[in-house]
C-alpha cells in the first residue's frame, strides 16, 4: 500500500480521476436528454481518454486528443447541432418500451464478455522493449519513412472527405 | 489484492475502460433517437478501440511508434467521418424538417 502523498500515490489519485472523467462524460453523451449536453458530456469523456494517454507514455497523442476530438469535432457536432437539432426534451418517445432494456442487455454482456476475455488472458509483454522508443522524433521518422504511404493516403481521404462534405451539404440550398 | 492507486501501471485497466467505452456506445446507438446522437456514440467506440490500441502499444508492443501511428490515423478517419456524417444529416434535415431516425422513412409506406 503506498502513501496518497507521494508522486506515485498523487499521480494514480489522478488517474481515478481521469476513470471518473471518461466514465462520466461517456453516461452523460449517452444518456442526457438535449443534445448540447450530450456534445458537452462527449467533450468530458474525450479529455478523460486523453489523460490515459498521457499516462500511456505518448503526450503527443494526448495533445493530438484534445486539439482533434475536443478542439474540432465536438466544435463541429455543436455546429451541426444548432443547424439541424429539434429540441428533444419534451418530446414522447416512440421507440418500442424494450429498446432501453434490451440495448442495456447487449451492451452489457458486450462489455462482460470483452472486459472478461482481457482479464483472463495471460499477456506476454515484448523481450526487447526500448525504454526511450515512441518519442515524437521517432513518431515523426517513421511517419515519413515506414508509413509515408499511408500518410499520403489518409491526406487523400481527408481532401475528399472535404470535398464531398462540401457537395453534400451544398445540395438544395439555392432552393 | 491490488493496490488502487497504481491502476495506472497494469494493461487490463486500460482494456476494461476501453470495453466499457465500448460497451456505453453500442447502448447509446441502439437506444438513441436522432442521428447526432448516434454519431456520438459512434466517436464513443471509436475513441474505446483508439485505447485499446494505446494500451497494447505502452505495454506489448515492441516498437511503440505503431500504435501510436495507429491512433492518429483513427483521428483523421474520424475527422472524415464527422465531416461526411454531418453534412448527410444537414441534407437530410433540410429535406425532411426533423433528424429523428423515425421520421425518415420514405419506403416504409
Amino acid at each position: 500500500m503506498i502513501s496518497l502523498f507521494t508522486a506515485e500515490g498523487l499521480s494514480g489519485l489522478l488517474f481515478l480521476g481521469f476513470i471518473g472523467l471518461t466514465l462520466a462524460g461517456a453516461l452523460i453523451a449517452t444518456n442526457a436528454r438535449s443534445l448540447i449536453r450530450s456534445v458537452a458530456g462527449l467533450a468530458l469523456c474525450f479529455l478523460g481518454i486523453a489523460g490515459f494517454y498521457y499516462y500511456l507514455n505518448s503526450p503527443f497523442v494526448a495533445l493530438m486528443q484534445i486539439l482533434i476530438y475536443v478542439g474540432g469535432v465536438c466544435v463541429t457536432i455543436i455546429f451541426a447541432v444548432m443547424l439541424a437539432g429539434s429540441s428533444e426534451v419534451n418530446k414522447v418517445s416512440r421507440h418500442n418500451v424494450l429498446v432501453g432494456p434490451l440495448a442495456f442487455l447487449v451492451s452489457g454482456l458486450l462489455v462482460w464478455g470483452l472486459a472478461g476475455l482481457a482479464l483472463k488472458t495471460e499477456w506476454h509483454s515484448s523481450i526487447f522493449y526500448v525504454e526511450n522508443w515512441g518519442t515524437v522524433a521517432n513518431l515523426g521518422q517513421s511517419l515519413l519513412t515506414t508509413y509515408s504511404m499511408s500518410f499520403e493516403l489518409i491526406s487523400v481521404v481527408l481532401l475528399v472527405a472535404v470535398v464531398g462534405s462540401l457537395v453534400l451539404a451544398r445540395q438544395g440550398r439555392d432552393k | 489484492m491490488m493496490d488502487i492507486l497504481l491502476l495506472s501501471n497494469s494493461l487490463h485497466t486500460y482494456l476494461v475502460i476501453a470495453a466499457l467505452l465500448f460497451g456505453i456506445g453500442i447502448y447509446g446507438l441502439v437506444q438513441r433517437q436522432n442521428f447526432i446522437g448516434m454519431l456520438i456514440s459512434a466517436e464513443l467506440i471509436l475513441s474505446g478501440a483508439s485505447l485499446n490500441f494505446m494500451a497494447f502499444n505502452h505495454f506489448l508492443a515492441p516498437d511503440p511508434t505503431v500504435g501510436q501511428i495507429f491512433t492518429l490515423f483513427i483521428m483523421a478517419i474520424a475527422a472524415a467521418e464527422v465531416a461526411i456524417a454531418l453534412s448527410i444529416i444537414i441534407a437530410v434535415y433540410r429535406n425532411y424538417k426533423s433528424i429523428d431516425t423515425e421520421d425518415v422513412t420514405d419506403l416504409q409506406g
